[in-house]
C-alpha cells in the first residue's frame, strides 16, 4: 500500500466521501461537492467553448479573414441570451422559431425513418417453431401487438381485446424489469468506479486482474 | 396501549431496517471481492461479439471511429469500454479516431489513449487521430459526413487535420468503416438518425446500463450492429481482446453485489407475504 502524495487524488478522495455522506443523511460536505460540481462544469464548458468553437469559428474567421456573414447567425444567438432582459425578451422568440424550425425539419422525417418505419420493417419477420430465430420472432410479433393494443384507449379492454390487454401489460412488465435491472448494475459500476478510485489511486493497493 | 406495546416479530423487523444498513453491506459487498477475485466467466454476448468480429474483418485502411459523448458522471461505466475498444483497433491495426460530443469527453480519454497508444507502441497522427470535441451535436455528425477536415480543423492537440497523414483519403462518410457511440445519454439516437440512416454508415454504441434496454429494438432491426451495454459489456470485450483490466476487476464486485441484492429482493417478498397473511 502506498498512499498517494497527489493534492489532486486527496481532493477527489475528499469530494467522493463528501457525495457518498449524502446517504447517511443530507450535509454540508455534500452541499459543498454539489455547488462545486456545478461551479466546475460550467466554467469548464465556458473555457473549452470559447477556446473550441468562438475563437476559431467565429473571432477568427469575422475579424482576420472577413467571413461577415457569420455576424447573422452570431446576432440570432445574441437575441436568445435576451431572455434575461424583459423589456428586449420578445426577440428571442424569433431565434427560438428558427432553431425549432429547422431542428423539427430535420429531425421528424428521420425520426420516422429510423425510429417508426424501421421499426414496422423489423416486426414484419418469418415466424415459425422450426428454430429459435423462428420461436423469438413470434414473441416479438405477439409481444408488439399486445402492447400496441394495450395504449389502444379508444376501445375498452374487454374480452379478447382485454385480454390482449393484459397480455401487453405483462410483456410491459418483463420491459421494466429489465430496466430497472439495468439501472441497478448501473447504478452499481458507478460506485465500484469510486472504489476502484479510492483503492487504487488513492491507497495504490495492487489489485488482482 | 396493549398492541401498542406488542412487540414486533423478525419479518417486521426485517422489512423496516434502516436503509443506511443496507447501504454498508452493498459497500461491504463492492469492495472485498477486489480483494478476493474468484475469476468468474465473463462470456461475451452476441450484441458485444458482432462488434468485436466487425472489427476483426476490417482492413488497415479501414477507418473506425469512436466517439466518447460521456461526462465524468457515467465514466466508470464507458470509459473501460473505450479502452477496450481503442486497444482493439490499435491491436487490428485500423485507422482509429477518438472524439466527442461532450465538452468534457477529450478530458476522460486522453489518458487512456495515451496509456494505449504506448502500449502499443502507435504514433499519434499515424496509426491514430484525436480529434478532441466540437460544440453541437447533431450539426456535427451532419458536418462530419460531408467533411470530416472541415468539422474538426484542428485535433485535440492542435495540428492541422489536413497534415495528419492519418487522414489523407479520409473526407466523407464513405469512408468510414464503423462508427461507435459511447453514449452517457440518448446521444446514440443522434448518430442512428443523422449518420446511420442517412448515409448508411456502419453503426454500434456502448451505453450505460440504464440505457442498455431501450437500444435492443434497434439491435433487433439491425440499426446497431451491436452494443456494449454497461460495465458488463466493457469486461466482455476485454475478455474478447484478451486483456483483463479495468471492466473486468469491477465485474467481480458487481456480481456479488448482485447476489446481496436478489437475496434482499427475496427476503423482503417473503417478509412481505408472511406479514400479509398474519394481517
Amino acid at each position: 500500500m502506498q498512499i498517494s502524495t497527489n493534492p489532486w487524488v486527496w481532493l477527489g478522495v475528499f469530494f467522493t466521501f463528501s457525495v457518498l455522506s449524502f446517504l447517511y443523511k443530507d450535509n454540508p460536505f455534500y452541499k459543498l461537492a454539489e455547488h462545486v460540481t456545478v461551479g466546475v462544469s460550467i466554467g469548464y464548458f465556458m473555457v473549452i467553448w470559447w477556446t473550441n468553437t468562438v475563437n476559431p469559428r467565429f473571432i477568427i474567421p469575422v475579424f482576420e479573414n472577413g467571413d461577415y456573414y457569420l455576424i447573422i447567425p452570431a446576432i440570432m444567438g445574441l437575441m436568445m441570451v435576451l431572455r434575461i432582459v424583459p423589456k428586449w425578451s420578445w426577440l428571442s422568440r424569433y431565434a427560438i422559431c428558427f432553431t425549432v424550425g429547422a431542428g423539427a425539419g430535420m429531425g421528424i422525417p428521420r425520426s420516422m425513418q429510423a425510429s417508426v418505419l424501421r421499426q414496422l420493417e423489423s416486426t414484419m419477420l418469418h415466424l415459425g417453431f422450426g428454430t429459435t430465430t423462428g420461436i423469438n420472432n413470434i414473441v416479438i410479433f405477439i409481444g408488439v401487438l399486445a402492447v400496441l393494443i394495450y395504449f389502444f384507449f379508444s376501445k375498452e379492454h374487454k374480452g379478447v381485446f382485454g385480454g390482449a390487454a393484459k397480455l401487453g401489460i405483462w410483456f410491459l412488465m418483463v420491459g421494466f424489469g429489465a430496466t430497472f435491472g439495468y439501472t441497478v448494475m448501473a447504478r452499481l459500476s458507478l460506485f465500484i468506479g469510486r472504489v476502484l478510485f479510492i483503492l487504487q489511486d488513492f491507497l495504490g493497493i495492487p489489485l488482482a486482474g | 396501549m396493549a398492541e401498542l406495546k406488542q412487540e414486533r416479530t423478525f419479518w417486521e423487523r426485517l422489512i423496516l431496517i434502516d436503509r443506511r444498513v443496507i447501504y454498508l453491506i452493498i459497500a461491504l459487498a463492492m469492495t472485498l471481492p477486489f480483494f478476493f477475485q474468484m475469476g468468474l466467466p465473463i462470456p461475451a454476448t452476441k450484441e458485444v461479439q458482432d462488434i468485436y468480429d466487425h472489427i476483426e474483418a476490417l482492413t488497415p485502411s479501414d477507418v473506425v471511429i469512436i466517439s466518447a459523448d460521456f461526462d465524468p458522471s457515467v465514466s466508470p461505466e464507458l470509459l473501460p469500454m473505450f479502452d477496450a475498444l481503442f486497444r482493439h483497433c490499435l491491436k487490428a491495426g485500423v485507422k482509429v479516431m477518438a472524439m466527442s460530443l461532450a465538452v468534457q469527453g477529450p478530458g476522460l480519454i486522453e489518458p487512456v489513449i495515451h496509456d494505449a497508444a504506448k502500449d502499443y507502441n502507435k504514433t499519434n497522427g499515424l496509426d491514430y487521430a484525436f480529434l478532441g470535441w466540437q460544440y453541437g451535436f447533431t450539426l456535427v455528425i451532419m458536418n462530419m459526413m460531408e467533411d470530416l477536415k472541415q468539422t474538426f480543423p484542428v485535433d485535440y492537440y492542435g495540428t492541422r487535420t489536413v497534415d495528419l497523414p492519418i487522414l489523407q483519403g479520409v473526407e466523407t462518410f464513405a469512408d468510414y468503416d464503423l462508427i461507435v457511440s459511447l453514449a452517457g445519454s440518448a446521444v446514440y439516437m443522434n448518430w442512428l438518425l443523422y449518420a446511420h440512416e442517412p448515409y448508411n454508415v456502419p453503426l454500434a454504441c456502448g451505453v450505460t446500463a440504464v440505457s442498455a434496454a431501450d437500444v435492443y429494438p434497434y439491435i433487433q432491426s439491425g440499426q446497431f450492429l451491436g452494443m456494449l451495454g454497461g460495465l458488463k459489456g466493457a469486461a466482455e470485450y476485454e475478455t474478447l481482446i484478451e486483456e483483463k483490466r479495468m471492466a473486468t476487476m469491477g465485474m467481480e464486485a458487481q456480481n456479488w453485489a448482485h447476489i446481496i441484492i436478489i437475496l434482499f429482493i427475496i427476503i423482503g417478498n417473503i417478509g412481505y407475504l408472511i406479514i400479509g397473511r398474519k394481517k
